[in-house]
């Protein structure tokens, strides 16, 4: 497989499946179940940044935090450096947590609001170790150094901050017991642009500094493409395709991924004019009642007959680079080629 | 948050004056008058003249004014007096109830102890009932326990208190013989034996109004709780690794308490207003009952002076309530 970096898997999931049971009727029974996350495997090597992207609805929160076992998660197995989370109990998850922290999306709703600043960067030392307070003090003024919050802040509530801000103590409390992975949940998606910047490089000089592994959760995709090593690109549920950085913007090889990629705006108007958009038609499928065989093919500008009644398996298609499209399997390669050249043609009519 | 508590004081000033013009008003132009329950040998002439020797004969507004001397300054004045032994509201007219010719606020401080002791015990009990259980079924949402604290708080709410006065007194009083089921309230506490008559006879009146109590309280909490849980600074505070107890207790509770604390403040108010329909119930002659008589007996000066005291004390436990809410809460600044 692939390797970026020490090739050491910090992160290895397997199979993770996360559904949320619907209760309808009378007597409140079990009727279905929200796929919000559906069989998704992947890894994530010591030191690098996994993009997840996607849009709306499509499970990356979900897996991001079923990957913390902030849920229960329904199957499947999650291993972080080394330990079996996915059915570990909550007591020995609790001993865990100190490796693995997560940036939430919210950055206001994520603090308690009747907390100062100190209290919610020193709240995880004060479960995890046993510091004096002064060197709890310290903990907390580097902490706010790191991440560049004055000091003299220390003694503030969340709501007498800016987002940016808010989202910086987020930050230096998912770092306050030197974690080895942080899940990164949107944690740019309700700053503005200026700001934007501003944390993505502060996520990237921390990493630089402490060696630290992400999981980048956003939709946002010349950030994704900014921060991340590898790509990994979502579906109602399940990852479609996952690849280096590069070769994923380079070459998108999934339906899914060159339609997400030419949603981009160019910055270039003459480039954006002349560009060819791929539009998807239809909505997203429900989740609860996700589609027969591939989960795109409802939407899919290539789809095939095949496609509408196997589920694709995952091929790798060049080193490090999956996707999991019914184009790229061996039996259906011949055919497929014709057609994807077809539909590719349509496809460029669809986007005039 | 000092000059705002000021300045809400000042400000319930003209508030309040305006409330008892109201109170004043609406008990003038009620039907009913003080002589209509004297023989009816008594003739006419007799009864205007009993009018008149009540102050009845003069304008509204100078009875309006007397009246307000009398509650704002004279009483006050012999509050002060009877405490310090001072003597500075000797020879001022007291607000005098027409029913018994003795001033309205020794009365009322002979009747308050039973109030307190009865409503203020049931309110404390039940808030003190009403918040774990608001708590628990809000973290176990939906669990058998949190379905029969449901159906307990609709039954303790929807069900009046005279029926549930009466149910306990015909199962422990009538058909078990526990307690009593009257009130007495010239019982004295000296030893073990009568503390324990004293409990024993205010259990069920307690209990009545405990159960309504909780069941509003409890409400309010596991709604409020309900709302916290689901916020994202609760996942954050698991994902920090801190164990349940202190999500929940910390974190949750802490800001849950913010609205109920509020609720809470705004009931004490109906303490003093005694539980007009419980103490009838079960004899307990505190404030309710006061009312309810000084209302049968048109006794204008009592209803009237009773009543601008729970006005007074609805403006000042509102403005409590606000403070509180200030303090609770960091986001809220007055100043």
């Amino acid at each position: 497989m692939f390797d970026t970096r020490t090739g050491r898997k910090l992160v290895e999931v397997r199979n993770l499946k996360m559904h949320f049971p619907i209760y309808a009727g009378l007597l409140r029974r079990r009727v279905g179940e929200v796929k919000a996350v559906d069989d998704v495997s992947f890894d994530i090597y010591e030191g690098e940044t996994l993009g997840l992207v996607g849009e709306s609805g499509c499970g990356k929160s979900t897996c991001g935090r079923a990957v913390l076992r902030l849920y229960d998660i329904t199957s499947g197995s999650i291993w972080i450096n080394g330990d079996e989370i996915g059915e570990a109990d909550f007591h020995s998850l609790r001993r865990l947590r100190p490796t693995m922290q997560m940036v939430f999306q919210d950055p206001q709703a994520s603090l308690n609001p009747r907390m100062t600043v100190a209290r919610i960067i020193s709240e995880p030392l004060d479960e995890h170790t046993r510091l004096s307070r002064a060197e709890k003090n310290e903990r907390v003024f580097d902490l706010m150094d790191a991440v560049g919050l004055n000091r003299d802040f220390a003694n503030r509530y969340p709501h007498e901050f800016s987002g940016g801000q808010r989202q910086r103590i987020g930050i230096a409390r998912a770092l306050a017991l030197n974690p080895k992975f942080i899940v990164c949940d949107e944690p740019i998606a309700a700053l503005d642009v200026s700001i934007q910047a501003q944390v993505v490089n502060l996520l990237e000089e921390l990493q630089a500094k402490l060696g630290l592994t992400y999981l980048f959760i956003s939709h946002d995709l010349s950030m994704v493409r900014h921060i991340a090593d590898r790509v990994a690109v979502m579906y109602l549920g399940k990852v479609v395709e996952l690849a280096p950085r590069d070769a994923l913007y380079a070459t998108p090889k999934h339906p899914y991924t060159e339609a997400l990629l030419s949603a981009v705006p160019e910055p270039d108007p003459t480039i954006e004019t002349r560009k060819k958009h791929i539009l998807l038609k239809g909505d997203v499928p429900s989740p609860a009642n996700p589609p027969e065989g591939c989960n795109f093919c409802t939407r899919c500008p290539k789809v095939m007959d095949i496609c509408r009644k196997v589920e694709p398996p995952t091929f790798e298609v060049a080193p490090g680079h999956q996707v999991a499209c019914h184009l790229y399997s061996e039996t259906t390669h011949e055919t497929a080629g014709e057609t994807a050249a077809a539909e590719a043609h349509k496809s460029i009519q669809q986007g005039e | 948050m000092f000059t705002f508590t000021l300045r809400r004081l000042l400000l319930a000033i003209p508030t309040l004056l305006f409330i008892s013009l109201i109170i004043f008003l609406l008990l003038d132009f009620a039907p009913g008058d003080p002589t209509a329950q004297l023989p009816l040998t008594i003739p006419p002439e007799v009864k205007a003249k009993i009018r008149e020797s009540l102050g009845l004969g003069e304008p509204i507004h100078i009875r309006y004014l007397l009246w307000l001397k009398q509650f704002a300054v004279a009483e006050p004045l012999h509050a002060f007096d009877a405490t310090f032994g001072t003597h500075f509201g000797e020879g001022m007219q007291r607000v005098i109830s027409w029913q018994t010719r003795s001033p309205v606020g020794d009365i009322i401080a002979q009747r308050m102890p039973q109030t307190l002791w009865v409503v203020g015990l049931s309110y404390v009990l039940g808030t003190l009932i009403a918040l774990p259980i608001g708590v628990l079924s809000a973290y176990r949402q939906y669990s058998w326990f949190d379905q029969l604290g449901t159906f307990v708080s609709m039954v303790g709410y929807s069900v009046p208190t005279f029926f549930t006065g009466v149910l306990l007194i015909v199962i422990f009083a009538v058909n078990l013989g526990w307690f009593p089921s009257i009130y007495d309230t010239t019982h004295v506490v000296s030893d073990w034996d009568s503390f324990v008559f004293q409990v024993r006879q205010m259990v069920m009146p307690v209990a009545v109004l405990a159960l309504y109590n909780a069941a509003q309280i409890s409400r309010f909490m596991r709604a409020s709780m309900l709302d916290n849980l689901g916020q994202d600074y609760v996942r954050t505070a698991r994902a920090k690794g801190m164990s349940e107890k202190v999500v929940v207790l910390v974190h949750v509770l802490r800001n849950s308490m913010i609205p109920v604390v509020t609720v809470i403040a705004l009931g004490v108010p109906t303490i003093f207003g005694g539980a007009i329909i419980t103490e009838q119930v079960f004899k307990v002659n505190g404030l309710g009952q006061l009312l309810i008589t000084a209302i049968y007996a048109n006794d204008i000066p009592m209803v009237q002076t009773l009543t601008f005291i729970f006005a007074i004390l609805i403006v000042l436990f509102n403005l409590i309530a606000d403070v509180l809410y200030g303090i609770l809460d960091p986001r809220i600044r007055y100043d």
